[in-house]
């Protein structure tokens, strides 16, 4: 065995056609796999809702600023970078705005007192315990 | 058990003389196993095996579950040169014996040793089949690597997380079988470019 030959002959030395083949084939199994468990489930657009009805639904492609009118005054929603947030909101505990930033498919903040929510959803719906 | 044995005694002593085969064990013994040469090469190759499972799990790994299984170099080889019975012999005696040596013997790691070997072995046994012009032991395998993955998730997830966030580490193991499908491969092709000399000596 001469242990000196390039590493490059050595391996284009013991690959057949089929062997070819099957690298390619593995390749594109494990291309549609990333592509398939991946970005599936990122979230692509916010729901919006005011007093239980859908105000708008927007993409998270554009970054925007949105205000929504509730019986308090308005929440401000601002979407960014593919990320969703209710930035200000005249509730006195302020939860959903000290909930941060949205990001994944199903993430919510609720603003009950205004009545006001932002949904973030994928391109399936997915199931919880809470609307199943 | 006990006349079989002395049967036995009786042949090894009258043919003792002639046989240089040495690992026959004290003719004494009123258990003898009637072991073949074919049952010595089998334990030889597992040993072998073994002995890379242990080398492997000294290297650390960057991802729990992904581990380059150098042992099923072994299998390949013994799977081209003697065929899919000892092939499967050799993985299953590593997998048990493995187990028992680390002491996760019927442990939840030793379960996903088994089903990704049984699955491999499953896949290999039609894998061989491929018309060998065209495909070599890379091919074979790739087709184990990912047969190995895919009994792995499976017992992962109707056992252990039964949780589709699992999904999630799927591209990640599927790409390291893809890699180390091939790299284990061509291992075992350079291996088998030049037979004749005992396997035991040139593996690593």
């Amino acid at each position: 065995m001469n242990s000196h030959e390039p590493i490059r002959v050595a391996i284009l030395s013991h690959l057949k056609v089929g062997d070819w083949l099957t690298l390619l084939l593995g390749g594109v199994c494990v291309v549609l796999l990333t592509l398939k468990l991946w970005s599936g489930d990122l979230a692509d657009k916010a729901v919006i809702r005011s007093g239980g009805k859908i105000f708008c639904e927007v993409p998270l492609s554009r970054d925007q600023q949105i205000e929504v009118p509730g019986p308090l005054g308005a929440s401000v929603i601002r979407i960014q970078q593919r990320k969703a947030r209710i930035v200000s909101d005249p509730s006195p505990r302020q939860y959903c705005v000290r909930q941060g930033w949205l990001q994944q498919a199903g993430e919510i903040a609720i603003c009950l007192p205004n009545q006001v929510s932002v949904e973030l959803t994928g391109s399936r719906k997915k199931y919880d315990s809470l609307n199943y | 058990m006990q006349d079989r044995g002395l049967r036995i005694e009786e042949r090894v002593e009258t043919t003792a003389p002639h046989q240089t085969r040495s690992p026959i064990p004290d003719p004494r013994s009123s258990i003898l196993l009637n072991t073949t040469a074919e049952d010595h090469h089998i334990a030889r190759m597992a040993a072998v095996a073994l002995g890379l499972t242990i080398l492997e799990n000294a290297i650390p790994s960057p991802l729990p579950g992904v581990k380059p299984g150098l042992a099923n170099i072994v299998t390949l080889i013994v799977l081209a040169r003697y065929g899919w019975r000892a092939a499967a012999w050799v993985s299953l005696l590593r997998v048990v014996a493995g187990s028992l040596l680390f002491g996760s013997f019927l442990a939840p790691g030793f379960f996903l040793s088994l089903s990704g070997a049984v699955c491999s072995l499953l896949v290999l046994a039609v894998a061989q089949y491929l018309p060998s012009r065209w495909f070599g032991p890379v091919s074979h395998s790739i087709y184990a690597a990912f047969a190995h993955i895919a009994g792995q998730m499976l017992v992962v997830y109707l056992w252990l997380i039964p949780h589709a966030g699992i999904a999630y580490l799927i591209p990640i193991f599927a790409a390291a079988a893809l890699v180390f499908g091939t790299v284990n491969g061509l291992i075992a092709a350079r291996f088998m470019d030049n037979d004749g000399k005992p396997d035991t000596e040139r593996l690593p």
